[in-house]
């Protein structure tokens, strides 16, 4: 397959950046993006240029590390996917491909295609925890869970923090990602003495990091390649409206 | 978002099943129109009921929009840097189309009360003759008006498509049953109030009332 890249060109966080177009001949449809991206660094290195700076851990879409808008898609066309597991099958050969960073203020660009995504870290210091004495395993069914709780709270811990829903919002909101790390906890026996401070705490933390307000759209949860469902945004609205409206909580945990 | 939105549909309800009293006939529809003005007598004096059902959405107009915009402001400052390739957003066409949606449903609203309430943009306005007013409004000559408000009707069903649906999620619907629940009934709501709406002009529009 013969590509040609429109890659987005970032010297560092002050540098204004721009969108440079790359020709790459010879890619086997079986590479992953990245590989593809891998070759096009080789070249880029053995002309003496300055390779293409991107984020990538474990390649097998687990660790959230890799995120790339491609062709205006988080982690590119195909669903349920990190940008690792792509494939270049999913492409036809002469295409253009654009390649650009995730889009937010509270995810600024550090080099090239790599934001710092700092803002989802404070998220999670805000109330993604429990406290529980730690030392020795308790034993497993001192804590009876239904079993329906304990898929839903699966399904939202699925979440690896790519940042794709901030990506795709139009909002540039992150409040998939907020509500995924509340409902993993908020479903469990576990999670409940702190219920009601850790959502006031994370919205917050949201919201001061400037992501922007949630208006339902939807486009989250159809990026997102763990396949968050809606629905957790709603257990986000509904546990925030209590501890604001009913218990009148504060922040803190 | 949700509260005011919720209080603007009940009333967009109340104003549709008012509406279609014009198939009663004209006396009905007068006496309706003569009624509006003095609910709460002799409890409230004249039009004081009326004043505040208008005091209360104006405010809940004013909240909606104000929310909105904090909203998109929020939306604008949450990404300084555009995207050089962007997908449309894939929820819905509803869900892409609030803002401006909203704005052409404010600048019907405008033109409407200009219309119907005060008359001076209705070649009758006669506000002791509501019937006549409305029959010519939508006269067949004056088609433009006629399609002028079944587009502001049809982008206030868009609107309501997604804003009920949203209304539900913001006030704590969570589960997938009942999500799709709350999609459903939004898009009854959407289609029973441009039905509602529609079925006035277009029946002054093909001479069934006149």
């Amino acid at each position: 397959m013969n590509l040609t890249l429109r890659i987005w060109r970032q010297k560092g966080p002050e540098d204004k950046g721009r969108m440079v177009t790359y020709p790459v001949d010879d890619v086997s449809p079986d590479m992953s993006f990245l590989e593809m991206l891998d070759v096009l660094n080789e070249r880029l290195i053995l002309a003496g240029e300055d390779p293409v700076a991107f984020d990538h851990d474990c390649r097998e879409g687990i660790c959230g590390m890799c995120g790339l808008m491609i062709n205006g898609d988080a982690h590119g066309p195909q669903r349920g996917t990190t940008a690792c597991q792509l494939h270049m099958r999913q492409f036809s050969d002469g295409e253009t491909i654009d390649i650009e960073p995730w889009r937010a203020s509270a995810f600024p660009v550090v080099k090239d295609l790599v934001v710092n995504r700092n803002a989802f870290d404070k998220i999670i210091a805000a109330g993604g925890y429990i406290t529980a004495p730690t030392g020795s395993a308790p034993e497993a069914h001192s804590t009876p869970v239904a079993k329906a709780n304990a898929d839903a709270a699966f399904e939202s811990a699925a979440c690896i923090g790519c940042g794709a829903c901030v990506a795709a919002c139009p909002n540039g909101s992150g409040m998939l990602f907020t509500a995924a790390k509340l409902t993993q906890l908020s479903l469990l026996p576990q999670g409940q003495p702190e219920r009601y401070t850790r959502v006031i705490g994370m919205v917050d933390a949201h919201d001061e990091a400037g992501f922007g307000g949630c208006t339902n759209a939807g486009e989250c949860t159809v990026a997102c390649p763990k396949g968050i469902p809606l629905n957790t945004i709603g257990r986000l609205n509904r546990d925030y409206l209590k501890a604001t409206a009913v218990r009148g909580d504060t922040p803190g945990s | 978002m949700a509260v005011t939105g919720i209080l603007l549909v009940l009333f967009l309800i109340a104003h549709m099943l008012g509406n279609l009293k014009v198939f009663t006939g004209e006396t009905s529809f007068d006496h309706y129109a003569h009624w509006l003005r003095e609910i709460g007598k002799p409890l409230l004096p004249g039009v004081w009921f009326l004043w505040i059902l208008r005091t209360v959405l104006v405010v809940a107009v004013v909240a909606h929009i104000w929310a909105a915009t904090v909203l998109a402001l929020r939306a604008r400052a949450a990404r300084p840097v555009k995207y050089a390739h962007r997908k449309k957003v894939r929820g819905s066409y509803a869900a892409r189309t609030m803002r401006w949606g909203g704005v052409i449903i404010l600048l019907f609203v405008i033109y409407h009360l200009l219309d119907l309430t005060t008359g001076t943009l209705n070649p009758v306005g006669d506000a002791s003759n509501p019937y006549g007013n409305v029959v010519a409004d939508f006269a067949p000559e004056r088609w433009y008006v006629t399609l002028f408000y079944t587009l502001a009707i049809v982008a206030v069903g868009f609107h309501l498509r997604h804003g009920a649906f949203s209304a539900f999620r913001s006030l704590g619907q969570q589960t997938p049953r009942g999500e799709r629940r709350a999609r459903n009934a939004a898009l009854i709501l959407a289609v029973a109030l441009c039905a509602g709406y529609l079925v006035v002009p277009f029946a002054v529009l093909t001479g069934l009332v006149s």
